[in-house]
């Protein structure tokens, strides 16, 4: 009989932590360097304009038996190792990534296996450009919430594989890499160090960047890119910004999606932020998508430029179109 | 009142100047953006949403391509019927 199932009220969540913070970061470039001279050899295109257009003097490219649960790993396991945990500390794995070889299984799973993180939940997530932040986001709410205790999260791209190398308009700029994160509770009240998203999407734009089936290569219709970024997303940052209670010039950088570089100088004249603290990590890795912000970030930690406690608004943008932006404190 | 073909000239030389460089004396109407003032594709976007701007008229990305030279400019907000 029905009326015999009782009707209980359901307990709430364990208690999560009052804040997330970012414990350290981790990243992996492929070893292949492929410079401007290399491309303007197989199409019509020189150092000197894709130095002006796009800002990128050099890129990575996985080679052909590199694939993205590869580089996620070698990413995840340098974040892991830098975070001080063990991997039995990791309870959920997040993989953001649009390029992923094939659909099933999916990244994250595989990759949290293979870094010896024993049964974590673990899921992929497509948001393009804006991978990161929103599954930084993502990450944030999870410990907060008190559903994970300790997060990984990854960006990881091979591009490479779904770029048509004799269209010169999207060969110069697309590259190969990973960037992680590890993602904790804050150690106390106050200590917080992963702001509030501030995120959308316009899908009225959708086809402005496209893999349009599984046969196509990537398409961008640059200028039309060009000016939603230009033009729609300071609003994004500064609203990250004012979430978080900071003074765009109380940044110690501004690390948007390493898109293209004239992108990322518009949007820091916008904001007020001087050319000396924007991230151009672009000009040697060119656009990994997803793995652009975290990598980045942690090159900018490996040669100094960033000190723990100092604040980076984080800004993901690209196909969808989607965004995402934050400020986080450095680890 | 309708901005005159002069005035219209005098506020896409300071747009040009401040964007791309180009003094705003060298933007003459019979110049190309491409061949004669170097401007590229992105600061054409740029340009164009200077412009908006300035003369309250809408140019889209498909309008861009037209637009080849200063005098398309132009021509392209008198049409707008902009007024200021």
């Amino acid at each position: 009989m029905r009326s015999e199932i009782r009707r209980v009220s359901l307990r709430p969540a364990e208690q999560g932590a009052a804040g997330a913070r970012i414990l350290a970061f981790g990243g992996y470039q492929p070893a292949n360097e492929v410079t401007n001279d290399d491309l303007a050899r197989t199409v019509d295109t020189s150092d000197e304009w894709i130095r002006a257009r796009v800002g990128i003097a050099s890129r990575r490219i996985a080679g052909p038996d590199e694939s993205v649960p590869d580089m996620a790993v070698a990413a995840g396991g340098k974040a892991i190792a830098a975070s001080g945990l063990s991997p039995a500390d990791i309870d959920l794995v997040i993989v953001a990534t649009c390029t992923h070889e094939v659909q099933i299984p999916n990244v994250s799973a595989t990759v949290a296996h293979r870094l010896g993180i024993t049964a974590p939940a673990a899921y992929d997530l497509n948001a393009a450009c804006a991978g990161f932040c929103y599954a930084l986001a993502g990450a944030s709410d999870a410990v907060r919430a008190g559903s994970a205790r300790h997060v990984l999260v990854i960006g990881a791209e091979k591009l490479s594989q779904w770029v048509d190398w004799t269209d010169r308009s999207t060969c110069i700029i697309f590259a190969d890499g990973a960037g992680a994160a590890v993602v904790g509770p804050a150690a106390g009240p106050g200590q917080a160090g992963i702001g509030p998203v501030a995120w959308g999407s316009a899908g009225d734009l959708a086809g402005t960047i496209q893999i349009a089936d599984r046969n196509s290569f990537i398409t961008q219709e640059g200028q039309a890119v060009f000016r939603w970024a230009t033009t729609k997303l300071h609003p994004v940052a500064q609203a990250a910004c004012a979430k978080a209670g900071v003074d765009p010039q109380d940044l110690a950088a501004f690390v948007p999606h390493q898109a293209n570089l004239r992108i990322m100088e518009s949007l820091a004249r916008q904001l007020g932020v001087p050319r000396e603290r924007v991230a151009d990590d672009i000009v040697h890795a060119g656009n990994t998508s997803s793995a652009s912000i975290p990598l980045a970030l942690s090159r900018m930690i490996e040669r100094d430029e960033l000190g723990s406690g100092e604040h980076a608004l984080l800004l993901g943008f690209g196909a969808g179109l989607s965004y995402a932006a934050q400020v986080i404190t450095m680890p | 009142m309708a901005m005159t073909e002069k005035e219209i000239l005098e506020g896409l030389g300071e747009i040009i100047d401040e964007i791309a460089g180009v003094p705003a004396d060298e933007v003459t109407p019979d110049k190309s953006f491409v061949d004669d003032l170097d401007i590229d594709s992105l600061s054409m976007v740029e340009i164009a949403v200077a412009a908006q701007d300035k003369f309250g008229v809408e140019i889209p990305d498909e309008e861009l391509k037209n637009l080849k030279t200063v005098q398309d400019v132009v021509h392209f907000v008198q049409r707008s019927g902009v007024t200021a």
